[in-house]
C-alpha cells in the first residue's frame, strides 16, 4: 500500500476505523468467542442461539466437523471424535499420565503426541486449530467481515510449550492472534472492570482440564497479578473420570469398547452436572452387547470419591498465597471461574480456605471470554469509556538453565512480572573451550531431570582462553505473551557469537505454512473466500489511511486530484460490497494509482517532519 | 521513548535514597509502565513492539531492584561504584556467621522434628536483625553518604534475607 500516515504512537489512526477484535476462550470442553459491542462485552452465539461450542472435532468421511455436531456422534466414533484435546497441548506420550484413559490411537512423536484419525496423523496443534477455525468463521459471520485481531486465552499456568502450541494452533487457524491472555486475569479483568473492584482478590479457575489460582491486586485502573500457581491436568475431566471408575466397579463391568466407555463418560459427566442441583443422580445405560447399567450416585459418594482431586486444587492456592505473601484473609473475594466451580463441594472448600463464601455474581463459564474480548478490543485500538486501565501478568514457572552435576540455575523465578529480561554470565571450564552447550529449563525442582526441558542449543566460536576466562552472557527474554527467547554472546574478546532460539518443542514456522497450505488446498472454494477476505482486509486498510490522510493533509491535493481520488474510493466501497475478490483487488489497486502522487508529497512532508523531530508511523503495510 | 541510561531512581523520578516512599514508587511504576508497556503498542510495528518490550522489561526490573530493601541497597552501592555482592570479597564478620550457623542448625533440626513453632519463631528473630541492619543502612546512606563503610552491612542484609527466605522454604514444606 503505498499510503503513509501520521499519527501519535498508541493513538489509532482514525476514528471510524473500528477494528473487528474477539477474544477466544479456548477450554478444555467448551469454547467461546465474545467481542465488545456498543461499549459492551458480549459471547457470540451459533445460529440456534447457543453461546458455548463443545471443543470437540470429528474427522469424518465427508470432512471435519466441531462443536455439537462433532459431539452427537462421540460416543458412535470415539477413535476419530477428539475431545478435550487441550489436555494434549505441548505434551509428549511420556507425559500422560494415563494415556489408557483415552479412547484414541496415539503416535509418539518427538516434542509433542499425535492422534491416528481416518483423516490421518493429526497434532493437537492441528486439532485446536480447527476448533479455532469454527469460532473466527463464527466471528466474521457475526461482525461481517474477517477478524482484525484476536487474544486467545490460555491457563496461567500453561508453561512454554502449552502456550507455543496454543499461538501455532492460532496461527494455523488464520486467526491475527494479539495475544495469549491468562484465563484467570480475563476473567479478572472481566469482574474488575464490572464491579470497579479494589483490593486483593483471588481467581479459583478449575476448569474441564486445567486448574489455575491467580492472586491479583486491583488498584485504579491496574490489574497487577502478584502470584499464580495451579495444576495444568487437574479438572472437571478428572471428576467425570472418578465417576466413571466408580460406575465400573458398582456395575461391575468387564473391559470396555472404546465406544461403550466414552458412552459411560458422558453419562457420567451429565450425573455430575445433576448433582449440582440434586442430592443423587442414577446412571442408566445400555452397552454394545445389550448389558443394561444402572446404578444411582449419591452426593455424598461422590464427594468422597472427588474429596482428594479438591484437596489437590488447594495446595497451589496455598503456594500462590505464600508467594504474594499474603494470608487468606487478606483476600477481599474471590471469583469463581469455569464450570467445575458449580460443584457444591468446590464452593465449600473454597469458602472454607478463604473464611468467606466466593463470589458467583457471573457465569463461569462466559467470564473468561468477555475478558478476553475487552482486551482484545483495547490492543486493537478500538476506543471506549474507561478503557484506560493497565495489565501486569506474571510468568508461572521459573525460567533457568542446566549447570554442572545436572543441576538447575534459575535466571527468572516465577511470579516475574512480564515482560522480563534478564542476563547472566557463565564461563567456561577447560582450557581452550571452544563451544559451549546450553539447555533451558522449566519448573521449580533443583534437579534438571525434575523439570521441563525446553530445548538445547550450542554456542560456538568462542575464542580459545584459560579455563574460566570467558564471559558467555546468556539472555533470557520473556514477552507479554509468556513466551521465551534466549540468547548468547562472548564478551570479553568483542568476538559475538550470538543465537536466538525458539525453544525446540512445538512446530517450527515451516511445519505451520505447510499445514496452511494443506488445509487451503482441501477446498476450492476456501481459497476463494480466504482471498476475498484477505482482499477486503486491504481494501478497508486503504481506505482508512486514505480517509485520514486525508484529513490532516487534505491540502495537498488539488480539486481534480481529489475528485479522481473520491471517485475511486466511491468504486472501491461498490465493489466491497461483493464478493468478486478480483474484481475488488482491482479497486484497490486503483485507489493506489489515484493516490500515488499524494502518497509521495506526504512521505517528503514526513520527512521533513521526522527531520524536525516529529514522529512518523507508517502504516504501509 | 525510554532512556536506558538513566539509573533506576531517576527513572521513577525518585531521590537516590535508601529509605524510598513505597508509594510513591508504586505510582511511579504504574504511571511509567502504562506508557510503555506491549499493550499501548499491539499494532504498532516491528520496531515498536521491539521497543516496547524492551522498555516494559527494563522498567519491570528497576521496579523489581528497587522495591526490594536488599536489591536497593546492592543496588545504590553499584551505582556509587562500589560492588557489595562480587566474588572476589564475601567476608562477613566470624561471629556474625557463627550466629547464623547456629541458627541453619536449629532450623534444620525443626524441620526434621516437624516443630513448626520453633520454625517461625527463629523466622522472626532473623527478620528482627534485618530490619535492624536495613536502619543502620539507612542512617549510613542517607546521613553520611558513607558506601564503603555500609558494604558489609549490605551483605550481612543479603545473608540474613537468603536465610529467612530458606526457613520460609521450609515452614512451606511441613505445610504440604
Amino acid at each position: 500500500m503505498a499510503l503513509f500516515q501520521i499519527s501519535e504512537p498508541g493513538e489509532a489512526p482514525a476514528p471510524h476505523a473500528w477494528k473487528r477484535a474477539v477474544g477466544i476462550d479456548l477450554g478444555t470442553t467448551n469454547s467461546l468467542v465474545a467481542t465488545v459491542r456498543h461499549g459492551l462485552a458480549v459471547v457470540l452465539p451459533d445460529e440456534e442461539g447457543r453461546p458455548l461450542v463443545p471443543s470437540i472435532v470429528r474427522y469424518a468421511e465427508d470432512g471435519v466437523s466441531t462443536g455439537y455436531a462433532a459431539m452427537a456422534k462421540q460416543a458412535v466414533d470415539p477413535q476419530n471424535t477428539i475431545v478435550s484435546v487441550k489436555r494434549l497441548m505441548g505434551r509428549g506420550l511420556s507425559d500422560l499420565d494415563d494415556d489408557r484413559r483415552f479412547p484414541y490411537r496415539f503416535v509418539d512423536a518427538p516434542g509433542m503426541v499425535r492422534i491416528a484419525t481416518r483423516k490421518g496423523v493429526k497434532s493437537p496443534v492441528e486439532i485446536s486449530a480447527d476448533l479455532l477455525r469454527a469460532l473466527r468463521e463464527r466471528a466474521e459471520a457475526a461482525l461481517g467481515g474477517p477478524i482484525d485481531g484476536a487474544v486467545v486465552t490460555v491457563p496461567a499456568y500453561f508453561d512454554e510449550a502449552q502456550r507455543q502450541a496454543t499461538k501455532d494452533a492460532g496461527k494455523l487457524a488464520g486467526l491475527p492472534v494479539m495475544r495469549l491472555l491468562n484465563e484467570p486475569t480475563a476473567a479478572a479483568i472481566a469482574y474488575g472492570l464490572d464491579n470497579a473492584a479494589e483490593g486483593v482478590y483471588a481467581v479459583y479457575d478449575l476448569g474441564g482440564g486445567t486448574f489455575d489460582i491467580s492472586i491479583l491486586r486491583l488498584s485504579k485502573g491496574v490489574f497487577e497479578v502478584l502470584a499464580t500457581n495451579g495444576d495444568s491436568a487437574l479438572g472437571g475431566d478428572d471428576f467425570d473420570h472418578r465417576v466413571f471408575c466408580w460406575v465400573i466397579e458398582a456395575a461391575k463391568l468387564p473391559p470396555l469398547s472404546p465406544a461403550d466407555a466414552r458412552l459411560l463418560l458422558v453419562k457420567s459427566r451429565e450425573a455430575k452436572e445433576n448433582l449440582s442441583d440434586h442430592d443423587d443422580a442414577p446412571i442408566l445405560a445400555t452397552l454394545s452387547d445389550g448389558f443394561t447399567v444402572n446404578v444411582v450416585l449419591t452426593r455424598a459418594t461422590f464427594t468422597s470419591i472427588t474429596a482428594n482431586l479438591i484437596s489437590k486444587t488447594m495446595q497451589p492456592v496455598k503456594r500462590a498465597l505464600r508467594d504474594a505473601q499474603l494470608a487468606p484473609s487478606d483476600i477481599k473475594g474471590v471469583v469463581l471461574v469455569g464450570g467445575a466451580t458449580r460443584m457444591p463441594q468446590v464452593r465449600r472448600a473454597v469458602a472454607e480456605l478463604f473464611g468467606q463464601p466466593p463470589l458467583t455474581n457471573l457465569n463461569p463459564d462466559e467470564v473468561v471470554a468477555l475478558g478476553a474480548a475487552v482486551q482484545a478490543n483495547k490492543l486493537a485500538g478500538n476506543r471506549e469509556r474507561n478503557d484506560d486501565w493497565l495489565l501486569l501478568d506474571v510468568i508461572p514457572l521459573s525460567l533457568g538453565l542446566e549447570t554442572m552435576g545436572g543441576l538447575t540455575e534459575k535466571i527468572i523465578p516465577r511470579n516475574s512480572t512480564i515482560p522480563v529480561a534478564r542476563a547472566q554470565e557463565f564461563t567456561t571450564y577447560k582450557d581452550g573451550q571452544t563451544a559451549m552447550a546450553i539447555h533451558v529449563m522449566q519448573g521449580e525442582r533443583e534437579r534438571v531431570a525434575d523439570c521441563r526441558s525446553l530445548g538445547r542449543f550450542e554456542l560456538h566460536g568462542i575464542p580459545p582462553m584459560v579455563a574460566g576466562a570467558a564471559r558467555i552472557r546468556v539472555t533470557f527474554e520473556v514477552d507479554a505473551d509468556g513466551l521465551l527467547e534466549v540468547s548468547a554472546r562472548e564478551q570479553t574478546t568483542g568476538v559475538a557469537a550470538n543465537i536466538t532460539v525458539k525453544p525446540s518443542y512445538g512446530l517450527s514456522d515451516s511445519e505451520i505454512a505447510q499445514m496452511l497450505k494443506d488445509s487451503f488446498a482441501h477446498a476450492a472454494e476456501d481459497v476463494q473466500a480466504r482471498a476475498l477476505a484477505e482482499v477486503q482486509v486491504e481494501a478497508d486498510q486503504i481506505v482508512d489511511a486514505t480517509r485520514a490522510a486525508l484529513a490532516v493533509d487534505g491540502e495537498l491535493v488539488d480539486d481534480g486530484e481529489r475528485a479522481a481520488i473520491d471517485a475511486a474510493l466511491a468504486h472501491l466501497a461498490r465493489m466491497r460490497a461483493g464478493s468478486d475478490h478480483l474484481a475488488l483487488r482491482a479497486a484497490v489497486e486503483a485507489v493506489n494509482r489515484a493516490t500515488e502522487g499524494f502518497a509521495e508529497r506526504r512521505m517528503d512532508r514526513g520527512v521533513s517532519r521526522a527531520l524536525t523531530g516529529k514522529r512518523i508511523d507508517t502504516l504501509a503495510d | 521513548m525510554l532512556d536506558f541510561s538513566r539509573n533506576y531512581f531517576d527513572l521513577f523520578g525518585l531521590p537516590a535514597r535508601y529509605r524510598i516512599e513505597g508509594a510513591a514508587l508504586d505510582a511511579a511504576y504504574r504511571k511509567l509502565q502504562s506508557e510503555v508497556h506491549p499493550d499501548r503498542f499491539a499494532r504498532g510495528t516491528d520496531a515498536d513492539r521491539r521497543m516496547a518490550l524492551q522498555s516494559s522489561a527494563r522498567v519491570n526490573e528497576a521496579y523489581r531492584a528497587l522495591k526490594d530493601p536488599v536489591q536497593r541497597a546492592q543496588y545504590l552501592l553499584s551505582i556509587n561504584g562500589i560492588d557489595a555482592v562480587g566474588e572476589t570479597d564475601t567476608h562477613l564478620p566470624l561471629d556474625f556467621l557463627e550466629r547464623q550457623l547456629e541458627r541453619r542448625e536449629e532450623a534444620g533440626e525443626a524441620l526434621a522434628a516437624g516443630d513448626e513453632r520453633t520454625l517461625s519463631s527463629l523466622r522472626e528473630s532473623v527478620q528482627g536483625d534485618a530490619r535492624e541492619i536495613e536502619d543502620q543502612l539507612a542512617r549510613e546512606l542517607d546521613a553520611g553518604a558513607n558506601f564503603a563503610s555500609a558494604k558489609p552491612h549490605v551483605r550481612e542484609l543479603t545473608f540474613l534475607t537468603k536465610l529467612a527466605g530458606d526457613i520460609g522454604e521450609m515452614i512451606a514444606s511441613l505445610d504440604e
